[in-house]
């Protein structure tokens, strides 16, 4: 494989214009470890940083003694050059409930909070997660509080839906069906009906067929009791937007050396440039190496069977084997790989070693934060 | 018909779950291939938009529409789908309403942007409606047109959510049509016709949310299937060695005789080589002591498990029926 240039992790996190890292990726690469394991460094290295992390895995949250969704920063490690760690776990429901509250008048803050459909939305895992993730990462920058932002994108099911929620939050809030919907309680709302009314009879049977005459209702309340706080929705989304695409920030895409998870990143860097949004590099984890990797795979075989026809060296031929093994999946993994770097030679790559255990705390992240910085 | 004994006869939807990046879809797939073979007829179920099994079976992108993708050892059928949430919609206002031109219209205004944006429970409701539709599909003499379906569901996270349509949508429509609908796709995901299986590898975060995923799972009334360990690489040192190979003691004069022997290495150079070896059996070693503890972990869990080995070439067609016939040799199907 031609050589990509490494990821130079230190240069980045000692960069005090870097102010804000996402981390991005499938599900399942190690996304939340890697933000984990920069925030420390990070912090080592005198930034003052925290770490926004959305639904970890237990072992890890507690590593970083997280142990409840409390959506406030909170003091992980102060390491010995004064930098600190903070780290926060997103409760989406918690912070999209305050951008209500902020939008809205008491009245209709109440009527949205306790309307079921908003109840569903603000709860349910798909978009809302994502677009609250950014809308909490926008806060924090805006907030000035923070010397560096450093946040885990949700475990969506394509890498690419926390950068597009916000635009497809947006375009519902501005599609015709939500006019319709909100037509019946907008002044001149007849205006809106003559717009729509090719379709209108047609639509609001079938509406009252599919969801029934309650649902319809409930929804029409919600709708236009959201109505109200739409415009300050989209300006923040817009902000945020645009917060991604400024200097200060750098994008990492993180990966394992597996297929799905290649394609998945390769599909990310093409999607960044489309976006103009700053990429810094790959982090590729759970990598294999082998110490002994002079001894190819087809040799170590070779002798494996030899030994194994003499019937002599059992335990030799034992440990060729497992060599075998272990120079195929790396040379497997080289392979997957590959085709991330032909197809864009000049994205940096940084390769961690796979480890034998998980992360259970500071010590594990220290760890992989050297390999992060040494390429190993 | 059936003239195997396996540990799930009875069942005709097969609901495969686990966490990103074990292989879930592999899985699904193998055991597609698996429940067809001998003459069956199965379906094989995407619903994220993801197109994973037109990855792994190497097609291009599969359409809105039941089309066969494989035949099965013994000649049994494969068909898949790729489940789109817009043409579900379309699908159930037609058949339950003779409304498809009103459907269009709907989807015009953007609902199922709002369906996906304000209620994902609604968006799982036609997912789930579509798949149980098949599982529930006749033909006109009377037989079932799938022996079964297998449904590559959403990740473990997400699972209970996901199938737990009544629940979801309950708190948006008490009475009414979806509400209906709700109820008869639950009617069949709650019954003792669906299993849903997880897929998991032998490392701690996986197993952690297989034993959380179950938990969950059973306390919402779904019926737990089987364990697939995927990825299993095979042990080939004696449980001796690996045993103080893990304390650090591994007998290095006798590998560096037996590399000598081999012709790899000689004089000095074959005890350099012996020693990063043993870093290598070392390694393995203490991940064959976290496997045996993620083994016991998942005794907890008290359900049929399955063990499928790790592919060295990675999963290809040939890598799919090589795990089949695994499953099928476990009695998984």
């Amino acid at each position: 494989m031609k050589k990509p240039a490494p990821l130079d992790v230190d240069a980045i996190l000692d960069d005090r214009g870097t102010r804000i890292i996402v981390c991005c990726g499938a599900g399942g690469v190690g996304k939340t470890t890697t933000a984990a394991a920069l925030g420390l460094r990070a912090a080592e290295r005198g930034r003052g940083a925290v770490v926004l992390t959305v639904d970890p895995a237990r072992r890890l949250a507690q590593s970083m003694g997280l142990s409840e969704l409390d959506n406030t920063p909170r003091l992980v490690h102060t390491a010995e050059g004064g930098g600190q760690l903070f780290a926060m776990m997103l409760d989406m429901k918690r912070t999209f409930d305050e951008i209500i509250e902020a939008h809205a008048d008491p009245e209709r803050a109440r009527q949205i909070l306790s309307n079921p459909f908003y109840q569903s939305l603000s709860s349910s895992f798909s978009g809302t997660q994502e677009y609250m993730a950014m809308e909490k990462l926008g806060q924090l920058r805006r907030s000035d509080e923070w010397d560096l932002i450093i946040v885990d994108t949700p475990p969506s099911r394509s890498a690419l839906d926390f950068l597009d929620a916000p635009e497809r939050l947006g375009r519902f809030l501005d599609g015709r069906f939500i006019k319709l919907l909100t037509a019946p309680a907008k002044a001149g709302g007849r205006s809106a009906f003559r717009l729509l009314n090719a379709g209108f009879g047609l639509v609001a049977g079938a509406m009252t067929k599919l969801l029934g005459a309650q649902v319809l209702k409930d929804l029409q309340t919600f709708v236009s009791a959201l109505d109200a706080v739409f415009g300050g929705f989209r300006q923040r989304a817009e902000m945020t937007y645009r917060l991604l695409q400024a200097p200060g920030t750098a994008f990492v895409v993180v990966a394992a050396p597996e297929r799905d998870a290649m394609r998945e990143a390769s599909y990310f860097v093409e999607r960044l440039a489309e976006e103009r949004m700053p990429l810094a590099g790959l982090v590729v984890n759970r990598v294999h190496f082998s110490p002994a990797a002079g001894i190819s795979a087809a040799r170590s075989a070779a002798a494996a069977e030899d030994l194994e026809s003499k019937g002599e060296h059992e335990l030799t031929a034992a440990v060729l084997r497992l060599h075998t093994g272990r120079m195929q999946l790396a040379a497997r993994e080289h392979r997957e790989q590959e085709h991330f770097v032909s197809a864009h030679p000049t994205v940096p790559v940084v390769q961690v070693r796979a480890m034998s255990e998980d992360v259970h705390d500071l010590a594990g992240l220290h760890q992989i934060g050297e390999l992060l910085a040494s390429g190993a | 018909m059936d003239s195997r004994d396996t540990d799930w006869d009875g069942v005709r939807l097969h609901v495969v779950t686990g966490k990103g990046g074990t292989g879930k879809t592999t899985v699904a797939a193998a055991l597609a291939l698996a429940l067809a073979a001998g003459g069956r007829k199965v379906l094989l179920v995407e619903v994220e938009g993801r197109q994973g099994i037109a990855q792994i079976f190497d097609l291009p992108p599969l359409p809105y529409e039941e089309r066969k993708i494989a035949v099965a050892p013994d000649g049994g059928d494969v068909y898949a789908l790729a489940i789109d949430p817009e043409e579900a919609m379309l699908d159930y206002m037609e058949m339950f309403y003779g409304m498809r031109r009103a459907g269009r219209a709907l989807t015009r205004m953007g609902i199922v942007d709002f369906a996906t944006t304000v209620a994902p429970g609604f968006r799982d409701v036609l997912v789930t409606g579509k798949t149980t539709e098949a599982v529930r599909r006749r033909a006109k003499n009377g037989k079932r047109v799938y022996d079964a379906v297998v449904l590559d569901a959403p990740p473990t996270g997400r699972i209970t959510r996901f199938l737990n349509v009544t629940q979801e949508v309950a708190g948006l429509a008490k009475v009414g049509p979806i509400k209906n609908h709700s109820d008869l796709v639950s009617g069949v995901v709650k019954s003792p016709e669906t299993a849903v299986h997880f897929v998991t590898l032998l490392e701690e975060m996986p197993v952690q949310e297989t034993l959380d995923g179950l938990a969950e799972l059973r306390s919402a009334g779904l019926p737990p299937g089987g364990i697939f360990i995927n990825m299993v690489r095979e042990s080939l040192l004696p449980q001796a060695v690996l045993d103080s190979a893990v304390k650090g003691r591994f007998d290095v004069g006798e590998l560096t005789l037996g590399l000598k022997a081999a012709g790899l290495a000689d004089g000095a150079d074959a005890a350099a080589v012996a020693e990063s070896l043993v870093g290598e059996v070392v390694e393995h070693a203490r991940r064959t002591q976290i496997e045996r503890a993620e083994r016991a972990s998942l005794d907890q869990a008290d359900l049929p498990r399955y063990e499928l080995p790790l592919l060295a070439d990675g999963v290809d067609l040939a890598g799919l029926y090589e795990l089949a016939a695994s499953i099928r040799n476990q009695g998984a199907a």
